[in-house]
């Protein structure tokens, strides 16, 4: 290897098989005189590279200070609420913490900050944590990014836990991400897969990228907690135990760590005729094949029969059929429901990332080439104008 | 007042193919583009230039050198003057280090008010780097912003996007937001910022140039690595139900029922 380059191809080991070129995602190695060269201006060392050759002749350099991090134990999950009431993607992260927490025989703790939540801290409990960190204060109760930041930052500080795992929702995605630069520890977004490499008691964290075109696994292999981040309902709901016991340590911190400089002048609920997109186990959906906002209705009666929420494609809500709080896909909200009932849409890239992940898809569209019908677990060719309401009598009468 | 955008160069995903051969992603003719979200951003800052009625938009990205196109775009649509953070020592940068290679471009900079970037870029989807910078920076933040209500020299009133609706929040400035596709609508690019983007020069800032500390940028600064990267295997196309109308409804109403009830 030359000159401390991270990343360096063996000369004499490469062949000329063009294998890297071809794995690489970022388009950063082409082939001179036979032999493989990298673009360090393009390459963000992923090790793609390295792994697909057959040769060995890819050498990357991975090694790093390693500080020492023995002092580190404990699973947490940061336990976010609203309104005093624990959010479900708590109780998600909850079940697979304590998965996480067995393998590394540790303690599950959750970390609750909030006012008046005595009985809540019990309910974290009974979903499998062996001790709950309240910090409570009447300046907790909202969420603010300062006092939040502050609080798990100087909590993470104290009590050194090896692996803390935060929902990937709004709230949690705006506190996390100045938590893992204050103590500076790594911090991976939007996992889909969490598991634990006992060797090192690694989190092996993988997640999408690239619209879900490629996963990759990433680790922080020289710095605690090991923290990530998870979608909700890629993790099942740890169910409550009645009778499981633990113990709650109440933390007080010092008065001027509560304080924000921003400051919420007002909470504005806009709750549309159901549920939360993200939290919805079904959601159906409605596009450009719609015609016209009035038509919206059948796609709202069946939602209301299967208890779903109504999700709308790009070219729906740019055309002001829905607000832009129900689209689905790249601009708009990624989801991953029990079943997605995709009418009259095509099926473009863009929304096709936003929901390919649903367990089961269901695609209603006239064109037998719309791209949707690609990524559906069951399609059917017809108008919609027919399936959907006629749809709509058949549950009624079976799900009674 | 100054009002700094942070821009990433990202693939246009709607050319982003996998090749079924080998399995991997397609490249040819990909084409690279400002991150969408960015150009809300890149928008927002333009309006609050109009809005307070004086001030410069700079705009600020960081990637290899062919990165200065989104830049030039970004001049396109409004901004003032680019700079591109481009050094191959930042190569391997996760989001910690970006963002704090980011952050001290901005000090550099200096004299901020606004600091305006996407809710997340396209590519990562990672929704990391906004809070980052605020963090490094050490100045409120205020994320998925879909409306600013007010704004003049001190201080802002936004609306910030939630699960359930939306909170207004009043920042003191300096503040960095990070903003939703509802905040705007991006206008095209006028005759004059074509012209004024073409002959404009973007200087390009090494670590050196931004004092960064040698071991908080790049593969060195970034505490994550990445272990593998692997193509999830291609989600199949399913079984397509056929029949008469009646017949189909029927028979997908069972379907439904037996998802439901598991």
């Amino acid at each position: 290897m030359t000159g401390g380059e991270k990343i360096a191809v063996i000369l004499d080991k490469c062949v000329g098989c063009t294998l890297c070129v071809k794995v690489c995602p970022f388009g950063a190695i082409t082939m001179k005189d036979k032999k493989a060269v990298i673009d360090l201006t393009k390459c963000t060392l992923c090790g793609a590279c390295a792994e697909a050759c057959k040769f060995k002749a890819i050498n990357i350099d991975k090694t790093g200070s390693k500080s020492d991090l023995s002092g580190y134990k404990d699973v947490w999950v940061f336990c976010e609420q609203k309104q005093g009431k624990v959010q479900t993607i708590s109780y998600e992260l909850l079940g697979k913490g304590r998965e996480l927490a067995d393998k590394l025989g540790v303690r599950l703790c959750g970390l609750l900050l909030g006012d008046k939540m005595d009985t809540a801290c019990q309910d974290i409990i009974s979903r499998g944590a062996d001790r709950v960190y309240y910090v409570e204060s009447p300046k907790l109760k909202i969420y603010q990014d300062d006092p939040y930041t502050n609080v798990l930052t100087e909590m993470v500080k104290k009590h050194k836990p090896e692996v803390l795992l935060c929902g990937a929702t709004t709230i949690g995605r705006s506190l996390i991400s100045r938590v893992a630069v204050n103590i500076r520890t790594g911090l991976t977004a939007d996992c889909t897969g969490l598991d634990i490499d006992m060797g090192e008691r690694l989190l092996l964290q993988t997640r999408p990228a690239f619209g879900g075109n490629i996963m990759a696994t990433i680790i922080s292999p020289n710095t605690r907690p090991q923290m990530a981040t998870v979608r909700h309902k890629v993790m099942k709901e740890a169910e409550p135990q009645a009778g499981r016991k633990g113990d709650v340590v109440k933390e007080t911190l010092p008065e001027d760590m509560y304080h924000s400089r921003s400051k919420i002048l007002d909470i504005v609920e806009e709750i549309e005729e159901t549920v939360n997109l993200a939290e919805a186990d079904i959601i159906v959906s409605g596009g450009r094949g719609l015609g016209s906002p009035e038509n919206f209705e059948i796609i709202k009666e069946l939602a209301l029969v299967l208890g779903g929420a109504v999700g709308a494609s790009r070219m729906a809500v740019d055309s002001g059929w829905m607000p832009y709080s129900h689209q689905v896909g790249q601009t708009g909200k990624t989801v991953c429901p029990k079943l997605y009932i995709a009418c009259g849409i095509s099926g473009q890239i863009q929304h096709l990332i936003g929901m390919k992940s649903s367990d089961v898809i269901i695609a209603i569209n006239k064109d037998p080439e719309a791209p949707i019908f690609g990524v559906a677990t069951y399609g059917i060719v017809d108008d919609l104008f027919k399936v959907v309401p006629m749809l709509t009598q058949e549950l009624k009468k079976r799900l009674k | 007042m100054k009002i700094v955008v942070l821009i990433k160069q990202v693939p246009d995903t709607t050319d982003v193919k996998i090749d079924p051969v080998t399995n991997t992603l397609k490249r040819e003719g990909v084409k690279s583009v400002i991150n969408p979200f960015d150009m809300y951003a890149i928008e927002e800052a333009v309006r609050i230039k109009e809005r307070v009625g004086e001030g410069e938009v700079v705009v600020i990205s960081m990637g290899p050198p062919q990165a200065q196109e989104a830049i030039r775009e970004a001049i396109s649509l409004g901004c003032d003057r680019g700079i591109l953070l481009s050094d191959r020592k930042f190569a391997g940068s996760d989001t910690w280090a970006t963002s704090y290679t980011i952050s001290q471009a901005i000090r550099k900079v200096g004299d901020f008010k606004v600091i305006l970037c996407g809710k997340q870029a396209s590519d990562g989807d990672t929704a990391q780097v906004g809070p980052g910078v605020s963090t490094h920076l050490d100045i409120p933040q205020v994320t998925y912003v879909k409306k600013i209500d007010k704004i003049d020299k001190t201080v802002a009133v936004v609306h910030r996007m939630t699960e359930e609706g939306y909170d207004i929040v009043e920042t003191p400035l300096p503040v960095v937001l990070t903003v939703v596709k509802e905040i705007n609508e991006p206008r095209m690019p006028s005759l004059k910022g074509k012209m004024k983007a073409k002959s404009a020069q973007i200087p390009v800032w090494t670590a050196d140039d931004i004092a960064c500390e040698p071991d908080k940028v790049g593969l060195d600064g970034s505490p994550t690595r990445v272990m593998k990267v692997f193509t999830p295997p291609p989600r199949g196309g399913g079984q397509m139900l056929k029949g008469e109308t009646e017949d189909v409804s029927s028979k997908l109403a069972d379907i439904i029922k037996s998802v439901i009830i598991g």
